[in-house]
């Protein structure tokens, strides 16, 4: 057979497979969508989002509480986790040569690997058993151990990435450090930044295995943080083991609406804190 | 002789590797002083030594003196932060900040330093755009991305950006090496401009292009200061064969 032709076969077969897979891995992100949308959009009504849960046997109600609390959660994740792992990743692009900075990597990416269930054992000994209480900072602080290695090393690639041509720049105009650093790097890094803390904060709204034991739950509206506190997932998982039908819509329910929450946050997030320039722009033409 | 640059015994090492041996050189006030030599003999090193960014890389090292308008910018009570300011520098590549507009990455030097008045900053924009030559051709799109220019108009941004903090020596390191013959020739004119009020020390490995530009010439070879004159005695009578070699030709 001709060379040719040969190739040019191959070449169909190749992009075929390639295009079959890619078709593939987006199969089941379009059927999970697909499938909670069916189950989901029956249920999610206006008592859905300002009713409290009925009690067994009642109809209606809805996960008002859950929600409020999920984002009290998330809320308070952030306030200790996005600082701290920022400024943990300045300090390892920045200062970072040395055998400390590298210790810090490797237990960051150790963290990264733990099951969230272990981190949720780790908050309840040191913060429920003291506490005597479930607890919604317990359950923020589970959470936040989560995000801070993703954010930590999100924040460090991205400094990384900013051209060391730009921290002369600023150096050579007779800039300090520190200046050069926040004015310049984490500015030019910021939408990279920002993605990894959506992409923290993604993670962390579904989880459910650390908060079984330190947010606990509630049926009730938040009554204070150091009292358990509702989560959707919480809700959602509670109400899927259950026996009653009526709960099982209001779990797909509330599958959809947390769906839609984490997509609503990082739509939210890049409309607000949008980057001056386009990224296309951003892009470093040079090295 | 307030710009005057006095540089004696400088050694700078990058690890252990020695990039400088022992340079003695005296760069006068307000003239174009160029830095040829081939590729890896240390010019741009030289020039790095003398706004201290040479050590901002990591293990690099050096000894010797240099003097700025008489004090020694490396003495213990020197401020590196103090010393850039009076000694802007413009690179081989272009690398306006990303991040920042036209305007801003102008202001840049200045707003990073706290001068945030927008009287003062928009007369020293306009002013430091104009010096170099592209006011015309930015005025109306001041808040546009800076790395939306030509490579030929980021160069130029990035001269008025080091202009704006008003300096009194500015070093260019190839500055045209990345670009285009035709703004190359902007670039070049506005040296000619530049050196009624500004010393200038311009690193290049285009001969004719020192030849064209330079009052002064030094020619480095192998991290040694091998010749220092007149730019037309360096071309015409060099006293060192090592610089007839080169500038003729024969090797680099």
């Amino acid at each position: 057979m001709n060379i040719y032709i040969k190739r040019k076969i191959i070449n169909k077969l190749m992009c075929g497979a390639a295009f079959f897979s890619a078709l593939l891995t987006l199969a089941p992100l379009i059927s999970i969508f697909g499938y909670v949308i069916s189950k989901g959009i029956t249920s999610v009504n206006f008592d859905f989002f300002t009713h409290l849960p009925m009690p067994v046997g009642e109809h209606g109600g809805g996960m008002s509480n859950a929600i409020v609390g999920t984002l009290i959660l998330i809320g308070l994740s952030c306030l200790w986790a996005i600082p701290l792992g920022v400024f943990g990743g300045v300090y390892l692009a920045e200062f970072g040569n040395n055998k400390f900075a590298a210790a810090v990597r490797f237990s960051a990416d150790v963290l990264n690997g733990i099951p969230s269930i272990v981190i949720g054992i780790f908050a309840y000994t040191v913060f429920v058993l003291p506490m005597k209480s479930f607890s919604a900072i317990s359950g923020a602080f589970a959470l936040g151990i989560i995000m801070v290695p993703t954010i930590m090393r999100a924040t460090e690639e991205m400094l990384r990435m900013v051209p060391f041509a730009l921290r002369e720049a600023a150096l050579a105009l007779g800039v300090s450090q520190s200046r050069m650093i926040v004015s310049i790097v984490l500015k030019t890094a910021l939408p990279g930044i920002l993605t990894g803390i959506l992409l923290a904060i993604a993670r962390i709204a579904g989880e459910t295995a650390p908060l079984l034991f330190t947010a606990f739950g509630n049926r009730f509206w938040p009554q204070g943080l150091n009292q358990p506190i509702a989560a959707l997932p919480l809700q959602i998982f509670n109400y899927a083991i259950s026996p009653y039908d009526d709960w099982h819509r209001q779990a797909w329910a509330g599958a959809l609406v947390l769906i839609l929450m984490v997509f609503l946050i990082s739509l939210l997030t890049r409309f607000v804190i949008k980057p001056k320039y386009r990224r296309k722009e951003m892009i470093w033409k040079q090295k | 002789m307030e710009a005057e640059i006095k540089v004696s015994n400088l050694y700078a090492y990058f690890g252990s590797i020695c990039a400088l041996r022992g340079i003695n050189i005296s760069i006068k006030e307000k003239v174009v002083t160029a830095v040829i030599g081939p590729s890896g003999c240390g010019k741009s090193t030289f020039i790095r030594c003398i706004n201290r960014l040479h050590e901002v890389v990591p293990e690099a090292k050096l000894s010797g003196e240099v003097l700025l308008g008489g004090k020694d910018i490396y003495s213990a009570d020197a401020d590196p932060i103090l010393i850039r300011r009076k000694i802007g520098m413009v690179f081989q590549r272009p690398n306006p900040f990303p991040a920042l507009s036209i305007y801003d990455n102008v202001a840049a030097g200045l707003k990073l330093n706290g001068i945030k008045r927008k009287n003062d900053l928009d007369g020293i924009v306009e002013r430091s755009l104009k010096m170099s030559a592209l006011w015309g051709e930015v005025k109306d799109k001041l808040n546009a991305s800076g790395v939306s220019l030509s490579g030929g108009q980021q160069q130029r941004l990035c001269i008025a950006r080091a202009l704006a903090v008003a300096p009194e020596v500015i070093l260019f390191d190839e500055p045209c090496s990345a670009l285009d013959p035709i703004s190359t020739g902007k670039i070049e004119e506005l040296l000619f401009q530049l050196k009624k009020n500004y010393t200038i020390i311009i690193v290049t490995h285009n001969m004719q292009q020192a030849a064209r530009v330079s009052d002064y010439t030094a020619f480095f070879l192998l991290g040694e200061l091998v010749e220092f004159d007149k730019t037309q005695d360096i071309f015409t009578k060099p006293k060192d064969n090592r610089t007839e070699d080169y500038i003729t030709g024969r090797f680099g």
